[in-house]
């Protein structure tokens, strides 16, 4: 019985084994293993020379000298035979033997007096119809250690009357470590070398090549899109990571009624909001004459602001607040926020004028007129979505405050016939945004399939959740609000932003500008999910007492989560902005700008020596940052 | 007066916390709450002020009904009830003054608070509070950085902040050594007869209870034992509450 198992104990491991190896010979056919092509002498032969490009990047350029020296032969022969005359033996100069042969034929060139152990190209000088001559290059040349070269070369195939040549040319660089060196600009743009026709300046020798100076800008673009994009992302993460952290939204529990109301009025009020910034921006139009009005009106808005919260923000909270009282405070928050609204339009006029009055005349600081400028656009853009977003919320707000009178005044069955319509005009109104998305993304144009369908569905199934959950009073919308929202991150977060970026350069065209907003969703959704973990993994403690103390849900996480996740964040933060230059480095490949870009474009030019400079500045950047933030880490947990 | 009516909490999955407690604590009274871990001691207090939702029963106190509240009245209750906690339960990142001031988040304005902005007059009492619990010179310091017996200290501050009618005490000395205990005990004991607030202590210490209680009651198994002051807990009273291998330490 016992020698059984054993048994087929040993013969379902064979079996796995045997499972196991052919999943990785199948895994080797689909990957294209192939050894052949590791060992072929081309293929090896390519990978020296790629390796040797990216071992000499593309970092500095000297000035060069050019040495030429020419040696004169004829092809083919002239009826009288040629001698060469005898060379200038003071400098450079080569021997070409026999001195006129036919075209196609060898020669041998020896060359004296060369600077040691350069080199360079080796030209047939051919003489043109015109009277100019044309450079065919035939070979190079390695002067050595005595300034000495003895080679074999074949003359081209351009047989003349005249004269011809076979010119030597070494090139010198010139300078050593941050020299300054002589050269001559070609002022007059025809290529003669006429020391009177230029003119001299001085220039550092060596100095960054062409191909540095674009990777540092390359580098700069893609440190800042990492920082761009961590900051939004940061941003929004904060307050998003609380709706998916299971022990603050387990216990929010509302009953249908009150769900259903705020349901409805929240659209209303995203309506409402956007018609309140419309007349805010005509507020604000008052004050847009320039610059100085908008300030003043900056200065007048804001001392209403701080006044009117003044009045209607007492410092305590008494027991009872007459109903007047109440009813003047609402007011004066309303108007407050109304007049907020138009002194951000204000305030965003102000930017705006001052960035483009600025622009031009701050030199090297321009850019920050432009940013000033920038920050003006974007206030504009933003007013609306707050003012949309504060009024669907307010109104959803007193809607379950409603609700809640409701509750507390209404006789238990009126309640339980109210809440069946309540809940399925909630639901038909989700039906409909559902409705609303599927007319827009596949323009059906059939008001059955994206109007009636979707509300009847969103309604019944409204309907038959209200109707499931009768015995419930109350209903846990925070545990929902939560599955959502971990289910909307994780859906994001699984997409890379390599290719997010493709939707964005779409949107707002190739560069940084795409990359950083890729980017910045990408860690929208990654940090708050991290975010919420932390806030799932505090100590309920302070959380316990300081509810006890009569604080509301918000002084809540304000004075017993957020002290305790400060830590957390700040280390997840700095985490994720490594991770982000990392990213930035290579989102350029899919056209997200910075030093990917750059690398990508070198790389498919075959210009391995340029490739190979962008390859080091990523390995600094990413390996210092990497360092930095390790320690910063460590100092703040 | 604080009345307590067959209140029973099961948890889920079917745990009984406490089951079918009754019993009543007039104002001003030091009630001292007796029984082993897990004999619902804690359960009772935090059912009080709805830190845990009692499943069936009846609280109320003067004549208001706290297990009928809305969450905004039961706010505006909460704040007139004062918690000490074993573990102290304080912010530890925080700074000893934003932990006792915290204990004002019931009555300051919701949106003032939000940006760490508390009336003069609660920074005042603040300080006052801080003073009387003996660790004025902490005030500045981080809450961790503080040992046990001070955090205890600013633990009571916090409730004294609230203004409190009634201060609930869950084990508030059980992780302190004798002394500071005694010392502990001291304040809770100066708030209740000289601020006339009601007190709710759970106390493992059947000495600390001779000496402080007013009235006592013990719970064992989530069921209400024995009501009665503290001399009248005999040997045989003892082991019904401790179980019958118990012996009488003190």
């Amino acid at each position: 019985m016992k020698k059984e198992r054993s048994f087929r104990k040993s013969l379902l491991f064979i079996l796995g084994m045997i499972a196991v190896v052919v999943v990785y010979a199948y895994g080797f056919e689909k990957t294209d293993v192939n050894l052949d092509e590791i060992e072929s002498d081309v293929r090896q032969a390519s990978l020296v020379r790629v390796l040797r490009a990216l071992a000499h990047p593309d970092l500095v350029e000297y000035d060069r000298v050019e040495t030429e020296v020419i040696a004169p032969i004829f092809t083919p022969c002239p009826p009288g035979g040629f001698d060469a005359p005898e060379p200038d033996t003071s400098g450079a100069y080569m021997t070409v033997t026999p001195a006129c042969a036919d075209p196609r034929s060898d020669v041998v060139v020896e060359g004296f007096n060369f600077e040691a152990n350069k080199g360079g190209p080796i030209f047939f000088l051919g003489a043109t119809d015109d009277g100019g001559t044309v450079r065919l290059q035939m070979d190079n040349i390695e002067a050595d250690e005595d300034g000495h070269f003895l080679m074999t070369v074949r003359l081209k195939n351009r047989p003349s009357e005249e004269q011809q040549g076979i010119l030597a040319v070494t090139r010198e660089n010139v300078g050593s470590w941050l020299d300054r060196v002589e050269v001559w600009d070609d002022t007059n743009g025809n290529g003669v070398q006429d020391p009177e026709l230029l003119t001299e300046r001085t220039r550092l020798s060596p100095r960054a090549s062409e191909t540095a100076v674009e990777t540092w800008e390359g580098i700069v673009e893609t440190v800042f899109m990492a920082l761009l994009a961590t900051t939004i992302g940061t941003i929004l993460a904060v307050p998003l990571s609380f709706f998916a952290a299971r022990n603050l939204m387990k216990n929010i529990t509302t009953r249908v009624i009150t769900i259903a109301l705020g349901v409805i009025l929240f659209p209303f009020g995203v309506a409402v909001g956007v018609m309140v910034s419309r007349l805010a921006r005509d507020v604000a139009g008052i004050f847009d004459t320039n610059g100085w009005v908008d300030l003043l009106g900056m200065v007048v808005l804001g001392a209403v602001i701080f006044g009117l919260l003044r009045i209607s923000v007492p410092d305590e909270e008494e027991e009872i607040v007459p109903r007047n009282t109440r009813i003047a405070r609402v007011v004066g928050l309303l108007t407050a926020a109304f007049v907020a609204l138009a002194g951000l339009y204000v305030t965003a006029d102000f930017l705006i004028r001052v960035g483009e009055a600025l622009d031009g005349n701050l030199g090297g600081f321009d850019f920050f007129a432009r940013f000033l400028a920038n920050l003006g656009d974007i206030a504009e853009l933003l007013v609306v979505l707050f003012a949309a977003l504060i009024g669907g919320f307010g109104l959803a707000a007193v809607g379950t405050r409603i609700g809640h009178l409701i509750e507390d005044r209404v006789p238990e069955v009126i309640q339980r016939t109210l809440r069946y319509p309540l809940a399925a005009a909630s639901g038909a109104l989700i039906g409909l945004a559902v409705g609303w998305l599927i007319e827009w993304l596949y323009q059906l144009e059939d008001p059955v399939k994206t109007f009636w369908v979707p509300a009847l569905v969103g309604a019944s199934l409204a309907l038959l959740a209200a109707w499931g959950n009768r015995e419930r009073d109350d209903q846990r919308v925070g545990l929902t609000t939560y599955y959502v929202a971990r289910t909307f991150f994780n859906a994001l977060r699984s997409m890379e932003p390599l290719v997010m970026v493709i939707v964005f350069v779409i949107w707002v065209g190739i560069g940084p500008f795409a990359g950083a907003l890729a980017l910045g969703l990408h860690t929208t959704v990654a940090l708050a999910k991290l975010y919420s973990e932390q806030v799932e993994s505090i100590s309920e403690g302070p959380l316990e007492a300081v509810s006890a103390t009569g604080a509301t849900r918000l002084q809540t996480i304000m004075y017993a989560v957020l002290p305790q996740v400060v830590p957390p964040y700040i280390s997840f933060t700095l985490y994720r902005w490594d991770i982000n230059v990392r990213m930035s480095t290579i989102i350029g490949f899919a056209g997200g700008g910075g030093i990917g870009l750059i690398l990508q474009q070198n790389v498919t030019q075959l210009n391995y020596r340029a490739a190979s400079v962008q390859m080091l500045a990523i390995a600094i950047v990413v390996s210092s940052l990497d360092f930095l933030s390790a320690r910063i880490r460590e100092r703040i947990v | 007066m604080l009345k307590v009516e067959h209140l029973t909490k099961v948890y889920e999955g079917g745990v009984v916390g406490i089951e079918d407690v009754s019993f009543e604590v007039p104002d001003q009274q030091f009630l001292a709450v007796i029984g082993l871990s897990g004999s619902g001691k804690s359960t009772l207090l935090r059912c009080i002020n709805r830190l845990i939702e009692p499943t069936e029963g009846r609280i109320s106190w003067n004549g208001v009904d706290i297990t009928a509240a809305s969450q905004e009245e039961m706010r505006r209750i909460r704040r007139k009830i004062g918690m000490v906690f074993q573990h102290f339960n304080l912010v530890h990142r925080s700074k000893v003054m934003t932990n006792v001031l915290a204990g004002r988040l019931g009555y300051v304005n919701p949106l003032a608070s939000l940006v760490n902005r508390f009336p003069k007059s609660d920074i005042e009492k603040a300080v006052a509070t801080l003073d009387r619990v003996g660790i004025a010179d902490k005030a500045n310091a981080r809450a961790d950085e503080l040992s046990g017996g001070q955090q205890q200290r600013v633990g009571i501050a916090r409730a004294m902040m609230q203004d409190p009618e009634m201060v609930l005490a869950d084990e508030p000395v059980a992780s302190l050594d004798p002394v500071l205990a005694d010392s502990i005990m001291t304040y809770l004991v100066d708030i209740n007869k000289n601020d006339n607030v009601t007190v709710l202590c759970s106390l493992h210490f059947l000495d600390l209870v001779h000496r402080y209680a007013d009235f006592v009651i013990a719970l064992n198994d989530g069921k209400l034992m024995f009501e009665g002051t503290p001399e009248q807990i005999t040997d045989q009273r003892f082991k019904e509450i401790y179980g019958q291998e118990a012996e009488r330490l003190g």
